[in-house]
């Protein structure tokens, strides 16, 4: 019994050890977003609170966790108060599989890239659940636009995953990581790259296809009648997403913890700072497009998505197959 | 050993409770709702049984696509306020007994190919012969079988489905007049002189301007 709640208080600890540092970095990114974005069009961003506006998320976290939470009288009151719950359990969950080195990583399970990609196809229903119960407008418009827009470049991301897993031959993700220790998948798969990039901003709605949210049509989209904590899971729900999207990009193509070149003053760097230098590499790429994108007309995104993407990338998977099959080079044990 | 039957236990509970509440509760959507719950305790259970993959693809397929277009069609279709008949006591629904009918034939096959597991269990033992061995993931065993003793099958159902998409894409698709498309080539490849034409208008006898 004693032993069996040892092994349990260790789980915990190690849950707690991921959890916390993902929580506040996802507070910290939300400055540096703000931040790139403000520098881009010449303004200064948040500067005032803590030494270069470090603390500004923390603050607004205050704000709003003193807000009261308004709960609209004609609302589906349960669905409602799941909504924000389920968007960040969701993003949170998902962290459990990925691996920060070849020891640090909570569940090494078989399947890991499966299982990230199920989370992140899950993700659609805590909008679509706020967006319903919110029996509003807006908020519904807002919910329906977001689920055939996440369905439809899920299947494209799906297809890229199908390229890189021909190359590697296992679906765990420290095997994907180890797999190019030669040569990261960014140089043979760089159109995958591409267009992995771009289908993680549709998947996690951000600019310049944040249309779910589009203020000038939709006021805020599924969020528009949430306010205060509800508001603010949400929103950490999203930007725990985006992080989770970054290290992804960085696990399949980047080559997730190796250091670019494995000769002495690299090797010092240890292996979980590659993998945070790389998830932030791609971070402010991600908030660098949105400053600079406008924002894609509906059914632009839906061509862009069906009618160009997944033939493409089904091509460039047809392409990768018949060249591992060619020149021998599947990985097949 | 004793942790594992707990979660067992806790995984089935739901899933028999929300499969009972799929087909009672009042509202389509909360129906919606506890199908996806249903789909996502079973597919916990099959992960408990070692079968992660076919659980993570379960996820995949039923949870993040089918059950996002059912949600998608009971919310545009606004029936989620439909009465439910059997809670409501009308009396003229016939669909109790054809459903208790089919019910019960699913409930006894499934007792018989359980009664077969637990009384022949040389029926177990034809599953090594062939060729599956344990020391692989599930995921390279499903792949070996798949794509070689079933490769046919397996390329036959993937037709099937493709048959089925076109045919209801090809039901449904009507060619509408006088719609305004965007086309992006000719777009771009549009030149000054397509869209612009100088004119010396002549004092005093203006100019003619067809469209």
């Amino acid at each position: 019994m004693l032993e069996n709640l040892n092994i349990l208080f260790n789980e915990v600890y190690k849950i707690l050890l991921l959890l916390i540092p993902v929580l506040v970095s996802v507070a910290m990114i939300v400055w540096l977003d703000r931040r790139v974005w403000a520098f881009v069009q010449k303004r200064r961003g948040p500067n005032v609170v803590g030494p270069f506006g470090l603390f500004q998320s923390l603050a607004d976290a205050l704000k709003y966790i003193f807000k009261e939470i308004i709960i609209p009288a004609s609302s589906n009151k349960i669905i409602f108060i799941l909504a924000p719950i389920v968007t960040m359990t969701l993003a949170l969950v998902s962290w459990a599989v990925i691996p920060f080195s070849e020891t640090y990583v909570l569940a090494d399970i078989n399947v890991g890239i499966l299982y990230l990609f199920a989370v992140s196809s899950l993700g659609v229903y805590g909008i679509i659940m706020g967006g319903w119960a919110s029996n509003s407008k807006y908020p519904f418009l807002g919910a329906i636009r977001s689920a055939a827009q996440m369905v439809s470049y899920e299947v494209s991301i799906g297809v890229i995953i199908i390229n890189v897993l021909l190359c590697v031959g296992s679906l765990n993700l420290k095997d994907i990581v180890l797999a190019q220790q030669d040569l990261w998948f960014i140089i043979p798969l760089f159109p995958m790259f591409v267009i992995f990039f771009i289908s993680a901003l549709a998947e996690t709605n951000r600019p310049p296809f944040d249309l779910p949210e589009a203020e000038a049509e939709l006021v805020a989209g599924y969020q528009t009648e949430y306010s205060g904590m509800m508001y603010a899971m949400f929103w950490l729900g999203e930007y725990a997403n985006i992080l989770l999207m970054c290290s992804m990009g960085s696990i399949l193509f980047l080559g997730g913890w190796l250091s670019p070149i494995n000769i002495y003053p690299f090797t010092l760097v240890p292996a979980p700072l590659w993998l945070i230098f790389k998830i932030l590499l791609l971070f402010i790429l991600f908030s660098l497009v949105k400053a600079i994108v406008p924002r894609y007309r509906y059914d632009q995104l839906m061509k862009l998505g069906w009618k160009i993407f997944l033939p493409f990338s089904l091509i460039w998977l047809i392409l990768t197959s018949s060249y591992l099959f060619y020149f021998n080079l599947l990985p097949v044990n | 050993m004793i942790v594992h039957s707990i979660f067992f236990y806790i995984f089935s509970i739901i899933a028999i409770f929300s499969a009972i509440m799929v087909t009672v509760s009042r509202n389509t959507v909360h129906s919606v709702f506890f199908l996806i719950l249903d789909f996502i305790s079973i597919s916990c259970l099959f992960i408990m049984i070692g079968a992660e993959f076919i659980g993570m693809i379960m996820l995949i397929v039923y949870v993040g696509a089918v059950a996002v277009l059912f949600l998608f069609v009971v919310m545009m279709l606004n029936v989620s306020q439909q009465k439910n008949e059997w809670l409501s006591g009308e009396k003229n629904s016939n669909h109790i007994p054809i459903g208790l009918l089919i019910s019960a034939l699913i409930f006894f096959e499934l007792i018989i190919v359980a009664g077969g597991w637990k009384y022949k269990p040389e029926l177990l033992g034809s599953f090594n012969s062939m060729g599956i061995d344990l020391t692989t993931t599930n995921t390279h065993q499903i792949g070996n079988v798949l794509y070689t003793d079933y490769i046919h099958l397996f390329q036959l159902s993937g037709m099937i489905l493709l048959v089925a998409m076109v045919g209801a894409i090809v039901l449904t698709f009507r060619k509408r007049e006088g719609i305004k498309r965007q086309g992006y080539f000719r777009q771009i490849s549009r030149e000054r002189k397509d869209g612009v034409e100088l004119i010396d208008v002549k004092s005093k006898k203006g100019v003619k301007i067809d469209v």
